[in-house]
């Protein structure tokens, strides 16, 4: 099918549920034109409508993925390490769409088809290498229909650390500035701060004060300072953090730690764009955002007397406002573990003996990746599930929560309809536990937990509050007048829904009856019918010129111990299709000149 | 019983995927039907009849044998993920004959091309002449390879014969080269003749028999004595071999078996 001839759709008679605009299920059409949602059209406009009758239908506002490893070095080193994970995984070209493979980790086509497909419209990449900021692009040019961007890895940044150090938190902002803006980058991503440094050594750091070795910085400085340059530019999303010492038993004291660091600081949004409407803030409240809850709940002291610790980090979390998660669930089956964490992954290796890679990325941080299957029978692996689930079911305020499986860490994108189905139903998790190791049960508090996510709920973790945590409410993750025009039907009537009918919820939300980007519908009932380029957000902050021009010269001279030239390292603009700059902290002089 | 005998109608250049020249998958058909089945031949999508003269006689579909009457290197998967009945290949195969196949039987009368009987879970496979690298191995990538029925080669065999082998057997008459046996964790390889190098490499269980020579041994086996007539499961093998185990180059407790044959007396 090409595109739709008209300029304008209505969706009419589903029952829709848009928690920015606090609506839960009532019945509201919804109105698109030129792809931006609208209060109403006028008659001509309405006569050449594409019309969808939603009746007794789900619909939501098109689903935002705030971290997923898609793009980039290691996703691809993931793609080269794993032959057997696509032999038996392929797509068939169409005459629009190309043909993939992969199944853990898929060719870029395959996943922008796949997300579609499950109704998701605006994916963010989770971990950018300011080295591998051009191939991260290049593979984000190559996926369709998905709008993107990408954080950058901050935390173990020879300049950050350095700056720190010496207390220069200006010349900090100034320097993550000047990098967003070269590399195109979107937020700023820390991952095990100070200890990555350390893995360059054979070592790691302990806590959050133990000073790395030459720089001398500590992981609480880090977070600290970066979460106040964080602030102090006025980045759309806070702080992204991936905590120290993840993956280990009884890590989740040191998560809580890690978390109260940025208490103290208030949210700052400073971004030049026009806001659509929205009946609740549209503007995040945390000022730390935790990635993949779910490998830093540990609780126990070795893999033996290992347990689940999220329910002592849900209650610290219950008790502030300036904290979000995203879970980093675990759905069981095949995966592929890649992190910048490369410490991480080295113990990964010695635990589970698969094969492995390990990448020092010079200056600037480090990654591994290692191939794995999550089983049922595994008394670790049905721990690590029911916490994956105890993160975002005992953390009372779903506006803190977002879900994810970490893909492809915990599992796939594609695995998010079980994890919803795990949610909306105590019977279906209780059916899982029965399949698990009696640890499952015995070693969390999940077999307690009642709670049943509603429809409303799943909305907020899928797309509300990812599109406000990361700072892309102003157009995503709601259909106030002034969003961005996507939207996913599924084939759900609310008024008869079973809850407890997990294969039902799991293939109508696999299978969306319709996602519509930008006012186009682009896969119907699982299949690609039009295929448009995504657009590709980053930021442009500014800081103070004369701070910038000082920390120029630092960057110069220390550039020499870099194996690329100067000229080499930014990605020009050709690497980006429909870029959409987010100026930020734009000084007056600069709004002036335009 | 059914017999259909598939003609090749000439010489193949680019290589034909034919996994759809299947027993179990044929059975009941017409030769219409047969005759309309597709195969890819590069880019290209094409009835089987291209390729084949197709000749149907008797029926009976359980019982349902295919003859391919004639040399085949240049088709590829023949038989792969086949359940029952019997293939008899008049000539030489292709890559990934007999591939990821459960049951039934294919009879190569002639060579068979890499990758034949790569991850096969039963069923057994027989080649009269010599084979290509991957015979019964793990896909790229994979470490779990064939874990079950057998394999039997009355020629030689390349590289990296049953690589990740878990289960089954595989029985080569003349020759391996390097890496035969690779990652091994379960199951029986008899090599009649010589290897190369690398035998065993990885290996952690399972055993590995050679009759004839090996040119570099593998550094990691350890020598644990010489056995007389030495019995695997239901096989008796004649003579004195000399038993080792392997390989600590890989494992601090390895348990693949490496039994070569010696003149040294037992005990020793």
């Amino acid at each position: 099918m090409a595109a739709n001839s008209t300029k304008t759709m209505i969706i009419k008679n589903g029952y829709l549920f848009d928690p920015l605009n606090a609506i839960d299920g009532e019945v509201v059409d919804i109105f698109i034109r030129e792809g931006k949602v609208v209060s109403s059209l006028s008659g001509p406009e309405a006569r050449d409508a594409t019309v969808i009758d939603a009746r007794g239908k789900t619909v939501m506002p098109g689903g935002v993925d705030a971290h997923s490893h898609v793009a980039g070095t290691k996703v691809n080193a993931g793609r080269l390490m794993r032959p057997e994970d696509h032999y038996k995984s392929v797509r068939k070209k169409t005459d629009i769409t190309h043909s993939g493979s992969g199944y853990t980790v898929p060719s870029v086509y395959k996943q922008g088809y796949d997300y579609a497909a499950m109704g998701y419209t605006t994916v963010f990449e989770a971990a950018m290498p300011p080295l591998e900021a051009r191939h991260t692009h290049e593979e984000m040019r190559a996926t369709p229909i998905l709008d993107m961007g990408a954080y950058m890895v901050f935390g173990n940044n020879w300049f950050i650390m350095r700056y720190l150090k010496e207390g220069d938190i200006e010349k900090a902002a100034a320097y993550v500035a000047w990098m967003m803006r070269t590399h195109k980058a979107y937020g700023i991503k820390c991952v095990n701060p100070a200890g990555v440094e350390n893995w360059g050594w054979a070592r790691n750091v302990k806590g959050l004060d133990e000073p790395n070795i030459h720089f001398e910085v500590t992981s609480r400085e880090i977070i600290r300072g970066l979460a106040e340059v964080n602030e102090m530019l006025g980045l759309p999303m806070s702080l992204h953090l991936h905590a120290n010492n993840l993956g280990h038993p009884g890590n989740w004291e040191l998560a809580r730690d890690s978390l109260m660091i940025t208490s103290s600081l208030e949210p700052n949004s400073k971004m030049e764009l026009e806001w659509a409407e929205t009946k609740a803030s549209a503007k995040r409240r945390q000022t730390v955002y935790l990635a993949h809850a779910q490998f830093n709940s540990y609780g126990g002291s070795s893999w033996n007397d290992f347990c689940s610790g999220a329910p002592d980090l849900a209650k610290y979390i219950n008790q502030t406002e300036n904290v979000v998660i995203d879970s980093g669930s675990i759905p069981f089956g095949p995966a592929t573990a890649m992190t910048g964490d490369g410490p991480a992954q080295h113990d990964l290796y010695m635990l589970t003996g698969q094969k492995w890679s390990n990448c020092d990325v010079e200056m600037e941080c480090g990654s591994g990746i290692l191939a794995l299957a999550y089983l049922k029978s595994s008394r670790a692996h049905a721990t690590m599930w029911a916490i994956g689930l105890e993160v975002l079911l005992l953390i009372d305020d779903p506006w803190k929560t977002i879900m994810t499986t970490d893909h492809p860490n915990g599992g796939m994108f594609s695995q998010y309809p079980q994890l919803i189905a795990w949610l909306m139903s105590r019977k279906a998790r209780d059916d899982t536990a029965k399949e698990c190791h009696k640890w499952a049960y015995e070693r969390s508090s999940l077999g307690g937990v009642d709670r049943e996510m509603s429809l409303y709920d799943i909305a907020i973790l899928t797309r509300a509050n990812s599109a406000r945590t990361i700072g892309m409410a102003h157009r995503k993750g709601h259909l106030g007048a002034g969003a961005d025009g996507d939207v996913t039907v599924y084939d759900i009537d609310p008024k008869s829904l079973d809850v407890n009918d997990s294969s039902y919820i799991i293939s109508r939300f696999s299978r969306p009856d319709f996602t519509i980007k930008d006012g186009q519908i682009v896969a119907r009932k699982g299949e690609i019918v039009y295929v448009p380029e995504g657009r590709r957000y980053y930021c442009q902050p500014y800081m103070d010129e004369e701070v910038e021009k000082d920390m120029m010269r630092d960057v110069r001279d220390w550039f020499k111990y870099y194996t690329v030239g100067f000229a080499n390292y930014p990605v020009p603009d050709k690497y980006l299709k429909n870029p959409v700059p987010i100026p930020v902290n734009v000084p007056m002089e600069v709004v002036a000149r335009r | 019983m059914a017999e259909i005998r598939l003609v090749p109608r000439g010489k193949i250049g680019i290589t034909v995927e034919a996994e759809v020249i299947r027993p179990d998958l044929i059975a009941g058909k017409t030769k219409e039907e047969i005759e309309r089945l597709t195969v890819w031949q590069g880019p290209r999508e094409l009835p089987l009849s291209q390729f084949f003269e197709v000749e149907l006689h008797g029926s009976a579909p359980e019982e349902t044998k295919i003859i391919i009457d004639g040399e085949v290197s240049r088709v590829k998967r023949i038989g792969q993920g086949m359940k029952s009945g019997m293939i008899e290949i008049l000539g030489s195969a292709g890559m990934y004959t007999g591939a990821e196949m459960t049951g039934g039987s294919i009879l190569v009368r002639g060579d068979a091309g890499s990758w034949s009987g790569m991850e096969m879970k039963g069923g057994l496979l027989k080649i009269t002449g010599n084979v290509g690298d991957h015979i019964g191995s793990a896909y790229r990538g994979s470490w779990r390879g064939m874990t079950g029925g057998q394999i039997l080669i009355a020629g030689d065999a390349k590289s990296q014969l049953g690589g990740g082998l878990a289960g089954g057997s595989i029985t080569v008459e003349g020759n391996v080269e390097n890496f035969c046996a690779i990652r091994q964790s379960g199951g029986l390889i008899l090599i009649k003749g010589n290897a190369v190098r690398g035998l065993g490499a990885e290996m952690n269980g399972g055993t590995v028999v050679i009759f004839g020579e090996v040119k570099n041994f593998s550094p990691g086996f350890v020598h644990q004595g010489v056995e007389s007539n030495p019995k695997i499961g239901e096989i008796e093998l004649e003579g004195r071999f000399a038993r080792f185990l392997g390989d600590y180059a890989a494992s601090k407790n390895p348990k693949g078996v490496l039994l070569t044959r010696t003149s040294q007396e037992v005990g020793e």
